[in-house]
């Protein structure tokens, strides 16, 4: 019962003998630099050589770009040597193709396979020294970048503003045997590349940056796994084909039900599901989608949709074939799904139309071989007549009225070149007066135009002239000729316009789904779906949509804020019904169809995430088959790409409470042991003056005096820890008043009197300043953590000065000290923020924030940059006019 | 030493009363305690202390209240204890009519030295003709200010500024107060006037005005002329 396909078979036999010699590729497959595919490659490798038959492995090429885990993977394994080649004087080193050809293992490792060879090997691409190492019966791995593929290029450089020049054809994962995905969430990626365990070259630092966005390896991530999810479905189905595995379910009865627009296909569908009951068979319905279907009226839609919704309900699986022909459609699809049992309505042409156009009942039972082929009888009721939507761009009369001018014309033309050309030959005029009738005007005007043709030609063409009659029976042959000629070109072109079409038509529909999964795979929340749900769907089905959500608490959906999104009660309890159902219910469905909006469940692997509503704008017909498949695929992307984002979100939460923990952690320890300290010194001299007796006086001053600096110590740092309180809690309330900034340097100097003991602090200042509205004391506090740090952090003088500008006053503190690492630069504003240095100068970290609070606070801003010549240069401003602003913000 | 003065210590912390006590009691003065603001009041009547030294944060009244209400019938120097964050609660103690104030944690030599300069001052008469600090000297009867050997040029605003800040040496003087005594009544919002006084004062007087040495900024609360 389960027969392979005997094609499918072929193909196998012919695409094996060439390869059985071959050796076997395998991809590591990864979405950006940094993902772990060498890592993945090497351990993968390793665990080969270390199994009882142990793999003969050797590296023939591998770059760890000397990240340790990876470099520890290496030892043991067989490494070979590079091959090094002297061009134009640099010496350049690449994999040695030959060396691995000679050495011959069972397992050859080449990292990167999009690599360009360096000038003077054999070939210039790495992807064709594999392709000869697999012929030698050596198999690979490999590893690659999906922006390497050639038709991601563009796509690639599209989301990503990139452009990668090396390229490998898409084929290269077709021929690979096997595809391992290697995986990191963004995030993750994100924090290694920070933590320095990407590696990246020098100089492309910069184009990295500006590829290694959240967005862009959001994106790149999507297309390697929907790659890969491609891969593995054709390889699955490849499996199946060839070892005719029926799939998942009992084998068993299978049967295919054919259905059409007509009201009698649910009859067919009940009477089907009965026999599939009896013969506890797994069934499908199936309808096939020709040119002419999608010239349904509407009502022949909606009840085609009936149908299938039933098909469902019932257990069927149900499925729409777009074809040419409806038979070869579903015989494929029988044979693909190793269909037993065919059922068809009894026919319901009329005899005649049978007779032209064949029936499909004996066009099927010739056609289905091995497969019994069911007619089940329905008592047709007085049947719709079709109402063909026309496609043209003229009314029927006024076609019709074209096609008797073209054979006018030819007549005419016939008329004037008689006396130089046969009778004969006239007829070509006619001919090509048919077949542009056949092209622009359709199949009626034509048909119409080579009778008429027929008879224009036997009046004034044939002997005896100006009558109907023909002497010559000869002629008989070109009229039936001529007619015939005109049936089939028209039929043709007629064909060829609608394939022409229908190609049109799924290009468009390729086009629109591609375009919306771009937009939805570069989309960072709820609205940005929604943005490009919206935009597409409006120029698709020109429909309006609207994204329901659950709430976080409780079963209440709302829909993604929008300036229109209300929704009256009763279509709120449709969506909800759809929600918690999981169908599609509203309009043109058979569930609550009276309501005004359709909603489609938002599906995903989790469950059901949220419905998807659609109106129709006022005019518009309801929607076709194969706009509403469309539509389902619309809804299944916007689910995957909800779910994406609620992943993300949910890690990103993650990460923030950790991040929030650890940063707790951190305040704990630092204050616990920037408090204890001082306290120990403190605790230290009190418990040496009171018990030890026999001090001298020199050493009591000296105990006296370090518990005293201590004491101060703990002061200030309570006072930081306070003042910080107040940044972080934004209850710092400013009493701006306007203050003398030289007043304000000489108190801060006056409280750093005693730590400032025996160093030069130079201040200039114009004698012109200006006054300033700060809030005095605030403002000492951001001095006296300024100044502190140059006095902590130099030995040579420091240098406060202090200018107006047009709107602002800008003070400096500089010192000769030993500056800011550059990489600590943009951090050392953060809380808790500690430059690392191996000599430890005490600190809390907090100093610089709170000075970032204080002067932020007042609507000014404090930047801190390394000098020239060496030193920290702290630079901050005060607005000197904007009061309200900056008393708004206090 | 300080003659066997007596000391009214009132604070609700019974680790800063005893230490105080124990420092205060070293250096010669007699030491009387209070936990309250009422009792405070209570011991003042009672006991007649030479000078007071308050915390500002009591469980019954507000340090500034007590000086008020102690004010109304005495001039006994009264020296503020409090913590960083009460500086409004130490401006408004200081224009209430207390003498000086100290910041906790303070050093105990700095309490012995503002305790000392203010016993001096409630004892020495207000109407010296003369005042000297360093070698900033101001004839208050001539009107002249003379810094070591040279005469300097005041402006009347800068004069009385200069003056209300002598005759109250050593004593802290908040902005409000300073406005009121140098422009009058309704001039308590022009802060920017005392400002620019003082910077021209300082201008004029000190060696280094970045780094003053006579008139001291209190931040937030006022200024001080330093008694050298």
């Amino acid at each position: 019962m389960n027969r392979p396909d005997p094609d499918a078979l072929l193909a196998r036999v012919q695409s094996e003998t060439p390869t059985r010699a071959r050796g076997k590729l395998k991809i590591f497959l990864g979405y950006a630099a940094g993902v772990g595919k060498t890592y993945a490659m090497l351990q993968a490798a390793r665990q080969l050589t270390r199994q009882a038959q142990a793999v003969d492995v050797v590296v023939a090429y591998a770059e760890t770009h000397g990240r340790q885990e990876t470099d520890a993977l290496l030892e043991g394994l067989e490494i070979l040597p590079r091959k090094t080649i002297e061009y134009r004087g640099v010496t350049l080193s690449d994999m040695d193709l030959d060396a691995v050809l000679a050495r011959k293992p069972q397992l050859a490792l080449v990292d990167e396979l999009a690599h360009t060879n360096a000038e003077g090997m054999r070939h210039p691409k790495r992807v064709q020294d594999v392709l000869e190492i697999l012929d030698a019966g050596i198999d690979v791995y490999t590893t690659l970048n999906i922006q390497h593929l050639e038709s991601l290029n563009d796509v690639v450089a599209q989301i990503t503003g990139v452009y990668v020049r090396e390229t490998l054809p898409d084929s290269i994962l077709d021929a690979a045997d096997d595809i391992e995905l290697i995986d990191l969430p963004p995030d993750e990626l994100l924090t290694r590349l920070r933590d320095g365990k990407v590696y990246v070259p020098e100089q492309a630092q910069r184009a990295l940056n500006k590829f290694f966005r959240q967005g862009n390896l959001t994106a790149l991530r999507e297309m390697a796994l929907r790659r890969a999810a491609m891969r593995v479905d054709d390889q699955m189905r490849d499996y199946m084909r060839t070892r005719a595995i029926p799939g998942p379910w009992a084998a068993g009865e299978r049967l295919l039900v054919a259905v059409s627009a007509s009201a009698l296909s649910e009859k067919l569908v009940r009477r089907a599901r009965h026999l599939a009951d009896e013969l506890n068979a797994q069934w499908f319905v199936v309808f096939v989608e020709t040119r002419e279907q999608l010239r349904l009226s509407q009502a022949q839609q909606d009840q085609l949709a009936r149908t299938l919704a039933l098909a469902q309900e019932l257990g069927a699986q149900t499925q729409t074939l777009a074809a040419d022909e409806i038979v070869p459609a579903l015989m494929d699809f029988a044979r693909a799904h190793n269909i037993t049992k065919i059922i068809a309505g009894k026919p319901l042409r009329p005899r005649w139309q049978e007779f032209l156009r064949g029936s499909l009942v004996h066009q099927l039972i010739r056609a289905s071989g091995e497969i019994d082929v069911y007619v089940i009888s329905a008592q047709a009721e007085p049947a719709a007549q079709p109402l063909r939507a026309s496609w043209r761009p003229h009314a029927p009369f006024i076609r019709y009225l074209y096609a008797a001018l073209l054979i006018a014309a030819a007549t005419i033309l016939g008329v004037l070149t008689d006396p130089f050309i046969s009778a004969t030959n006239l007829v070509m005029f006619f001919l090509l007066a048919v077949v542009v009738a056949a092209l622009f005007l359709g199949r009626g005007p034509s048909v119409f135009a080579s009778i008429l043709g027929v008879l224009a030609f036997d009046f004034l063409f044939v002997l005896p002239l100006l009558t109907f009659a023909v002497n010559d029976a000869e002629y008989l042959l070109t009229f039936i000729a001529l007619f015939m000629v005109g049936l089939v070109v028209s039929h043709l072109t007629v064909r060829v316009r609608e394939q022409a079409d229908a190609a049109r038509q799924r290009e468009q529909d390729n086009a629109t789904l591609y375009a919306l999964s771009r937009d939805l795979a570069v989309a960072a929340d709820d609205k940005d779906i929604l943005r490009a749900l919206k935009t597409n769907a409006a120029l698709v089905f020109d429909r309006r949509v609207m994204i329901l959500l659950p709430e976080k608490t409780g079963q209440d959906l709302t829909p993604i804020a929008d300036d229109n999104s209300e929704l009256a009660e009763n279509e709120y309890a449709v969506a909800l019904w759809a929600y918690e159902h999981g169908q599609t219910a509203g309009r043109d469905t058979d569930t609550l169809p009276a309501a005004k909006m359709r909603f489609v469940p938002l599906k995903t692997a989790r469950g059901i995430l949220g419905v998807i509503g659609v109106t129709r704008n006022d005019e518009s017909k309801p929607l076709s088959p194969s706009q509403r498949r469309m539509f389902d695929t619309f809804a299944s992307l916007v689910a995957t790409a909800i779910e994406r984002i609620q992943l993300a979100d949910a890690a990103r939460q993650a990460q923030v409470r950790q991040a929030t923990e650890e940063l707790q952690n951190a305040l704990l320890n630092s204050i616990s042991h920037d408090l204890r300290t001082p306290l120990v010194s403190i605790t230290g001299a009190l418990t040496s003056l009171q018990e030890d007796a026999a001090l001298d006086d020199a050493t009591r001053h000296a105990l006296i005096e370090n518990a005293r600096g201590e004491t101060e110590r703990l002061n200030r740092l309570v006072g930081n820890l306070l003042d910080m309180t107040r940044v972080e809690a934004g209850a710092l309330h400013l009493r701006l008043e306007p203050s003398d900034m030289q007043d304000a340097i000489g108190s801060a100097l006056e409280q750093l009197e005693r730590r400032a003991q025996g160093r030069e602090i130079r201040v200039q200042l114009p004698e012109d300043l200006p006054l300033v509205p700060m809030d005095f004391t605030l403002i000492v506090q951001v001095l006296v953590n300024l100044i502190d740090n140059a006095l902590k952090y130099s030995q040579a003088p420091i240098e406060i000065r202090a200018h107006a500008q047009s709107a602002q006053i800008q003070v400096q503190v500089m010192d000769r000290g030993i500056g800011i690492p550059v990489e600590a630069l943009p951090h050392i504003f953060d809380r808790l923020y500690r430059v690392q240095r191996p000599e430890m100068v005490s600190g809390t970290g907090m100093g610089l924030a709170i000075c970032k609070g204080i002067v932020e606070a007042h609507g000014g801003t404090i930047t801190a940059e390394n000098r020239l010549g060496g030193g920290t240069l702290m630079t901050f401003t005060l607005p000197l006019k904007n009061i309200s602003d900056a008393e708004k913000r206090g | 030493m300080a003659d066997g003065a007596r000391i009214l210590i009132v604070d609700d912390e019974p680790a800063i009363r005893r230490f105080l006590k124990t420092i205060l009691t070293a250096h010669g003065y007699t030491v009387f305690e209070a936990a309250r603001g009422e009792e405070a009041i209570s011991q003042m009547t009672a006991q007649r202390p030479d000078a007071i030294v308050l915390d500002l944060g009591l469980p019954d009244l507000d340090g500034a209240q007590v000086t008020r209400i102690i004010r109304e019938w005495s001039q006994t120097p009264i020296i503020i204890l409090s913590v960083r964050d009460g500086e409004a609660d130490k401006i408004a103690a200081l224009d209430a009519g207390a003498d000086d104030y100290l910041t906790k944690p303070f050093g105990s030599g700095e309490l012995l030295a503002r305790l000392r300069v203010a016993l001096r001052r409630a004892a020495k008469n207000a109407n010296a003709p003369s005042f000297q600090t360093g070698a900033l000297k101001i004839d208050l009867a001539k009107r002249v200010v003379t810094l070591g050997e040279n005469e300097i040029q005041l402006t009347p605003t800068e004069y009385d500024l200069l003056r209300a800040l002598a005759l109250d040496a050593d004593k802290v003087l908040t902005h409000h107060h300073l406005l009121r005594a140098v422009w009058g009544v309704g001039y308590d919002d022009e802060m920017h006037m005392l400002r620019v006084n003082i910077s021209n004062l300082r201008k004029k007087i000190e060696p280094d005005a970045t780094r003053p040495r006579y008139i001291v900024t209190e931040p937030g609360v006022g200024y001080r002329l330093r008694n050298i």
